[in-house]
């Protein structure tokens, strides 16, 4: 417990920024929302008629003029980009950040087993998720009931959720990957969250890289597939439940028996 | 006394291709204030890195108090303190929350130890330890070392930094802790500093343990400093070493039969002289010269 505490204590402030900056651009879209419902059947049309790049980005799939269009694209680009980003940070700096710092030397000659800090490392790197989801969830549902509409509790749910798995999937890979490092690797975490993005952009955009969206996490998080049936498609998600577990067990594996530098 | 503080049995330990150690031996008694002498690169980090478990040997075996090094790294840590050579801290921290820290991560209440020993190192607990100097970022680390009263202190040159006030107060912090029953092993490449503090010590070179004795021992080696005023020539006096001329004396390191030295001397015309026995920087240097043929 110690440690966790310890780990959270350090992590509060970054977790409180991220958290905020991702809540704060959500209410403000869905704030908007009103005014721009208007002007919507409009744009809605335009937007479904530009071929591959509403494809690209679900805008021929999704009604941009129904509050469950808009936030299934609008939740896709704030809470899947910035919550990859902070997850994929936050798994990439666990363990390596110790050894960048010079601070594991102090750590490990403390009577704490490798295990114990592993697992007190992966413990506070999901509960920062956990806080970050769980708040900004929140936040869209108190601010569409606050423009008036009526919360679409399932999918809004269902949409959060599978952001949230993909966030937990980034960071334990993220988090096996520290395991190796020394230096830190904050390049790594940022470049393998924003590749993994892209996979998905080009995986909508061509029929034959399709394969690709059961490779990145951003495959599960279909935000029309979620807001039109109401469901994740499990194959994917079980695929990405393996790249969960793969990084956890790297991370133990690796970590258990490295030279420390 | 059953128990040893450390023995090491062949250690290796090499990186890649690199050398950190190399069959290593070494026996630390319990009670001891043990020096481990080397030069930069010897090996002296590698040893202690690896009995604390940070790194795993490559071959060989070692056991601290007692327990093997691979299976109880965790109770082994639980009864030591270790300084490193490099003290680093979590930036953001006050040295107080460091403090605590360590303690709680020994399940163990030290604030009373915590304060006796910020007390005589005059260490300002509400600092961050990132605005520290180097010398106070040792002094965090000195008690985080020494605040859970371990049984055994692991040292890695742990005087870097400290004004010679705190030298001496540290060490004789040192001296009471293990007058007190706690063994010290203390790595330095500052050999006056363990010929005044340790008992015993043993010397590496390369990897591997090339002497290791009392520091009464080492020091009382058969060689001998003689320093002379006359006209003596190298050329008869076969065994001696480290011929050093300063103006009309001339100084050398005797290691051979001090009769024959008398006679050659006698032969000679000498103004002035002393033989005397060298101190242990003298004689290390040698084992480093020679690599270690005496061991």
């Amino acid at each position: 417990m110690t440690l966790i505490r310890h780990e959270l204590k350090r992590g509060w402030k970054a977790l409180l920024i991220w958290t905020l900056a991702i809540g704060s651009f959500i209410v403000i879209c869905l704030l908007m929302y009103p005014e721009m419902k208007g002007q919507m059947d409009n744009i809605s049309s335009i937007f479904s008629s530009m071929g591959a790049f509403s494809s690209a980005f679900g805008l021929d799939t999704l009604d941009f003029g129904s509050l469950k269009g808009f936030y299934g694209i609008e939740c896709g680009n704030i809470l899947g980009i910035g919550g990859a980003l902070f997850a994929a940070l936050l798994g990439i700096g666990a363990l390596a950040n110790e050894e960048k710092n010079g601070t594991a030397e102090f750590l490990l000659t403390h009577p704490k087993s490798r295990t114990e800090i592993i697992t007190a490392k992966l413990a506070s790197v999901l509960i920062q998720i956990v806080i970050l989801n769980l708040v900004v969830w929140l936040l869209a549902v108190a601010s569409t009931a606050a423009i008036g509409e009526a919360v679409p509790w399932k999918e809004f749910t269902l949409l959060h959720l599978a952001y949230f798995l993909l966030q937990i999937e980034l960071g334990c890979v993220c988090f096996g990957i520290s395991a190796f490092l020394w230096k830190g690797g904050m390049g790594i975490g940022l470049g393998l969250a924003i590749a993994l993005y892209f996979m998905n952009i080009i995986a909508n955009l061509t029929e034959s890289a399709d394969f690709l969206n059961y490779i990145t996490p951003f495959g599960y998080c279909d935000g029309s597939a979620i807001m039109n049936k109401g469901v994740l498609d499990s194959c994917r998600l079980l695929i990405g439940l393996a790249f969960t577990l793969a990084g956890v067990a790297l991370a133990y594996w690796k970590y258990t028996k490295k030279d420390i530098r | 006394m059953g128990i040893k503080a450390i023995t090491a049995d062949n250690l290796v330990k090499y990186y890649g291709k690199a050398r950190g150690i190399d069959g290593l031996n070494l026996e630390v008694e319990t009670g001891d204030f043990f020096g481990f002498i080397g030069p930069n690169g010897a090996g002296k980090s590698t040893t202690i890195r690896t009995l604390l478990g940070l790194i795993s040997p490559t071959s060989g075996k070692a056991q601290v108090l007692g327990m093997d090094i691979g299976k109880n790294n965790r109770a082994i840590l639980q009864r030591v303190g270790y300084l490193p050579s490099d003290t680093a801290f979590y930036n953001g921290m006050k040295v107080r929350e460091i403090l605590k820290l360590s303690a709680d991560l020994r399940k163990k209440d030290c604030s009373k130890a915590a304060d006796e020993l910020c007390e005589r190192l005059q260490l300002d607990r509400d600092r961050k330890v990132e605005d520290l100097s180097f010398g106070n970022r040792k002094k965090v680390g000195i008690v985080c070392a020494l605040q859970h009263d371990p049984e055994l202190l692991v040292l890695d040159e742990p005087t870097g930094g400290l004004d010679p006030l705190m030298q001496h107060e540290f060490f004789s912090i040192l001296q009471e802790r293990n007058q007190n029953g706690a063994t010290v092993f203390l790595s330095s490449h500052i050999l006056s500093e363990i010929q005044r503090h340790c008992s015993r010590a043993a010397v590496i070179r390369e990897g591997k343990i090339i002497a290791c004795d009392s520091v009464d021992k080492l020091s009382e080696s058969s060689a001998r400093r003689v320093t002379l005023r006359g006209n003596v020539r190298r050329e008869d006096l076969p065994k001696c070493r480290d011929w050093k001329e300063l103006g009309d004396a001339v100084s050398f390191l005797y290691s051979g039969d001090i009769n024959t030295l008398i006679r050659t001397l006698s032969a000679a015309d000498i103004q002035d002289m002393t033989i005397a026995e060298p101190d242990l920087e003298e004689i290390v240097l040698h084992f480093y010269e020679k690599g270690g043929e005496q061991a």
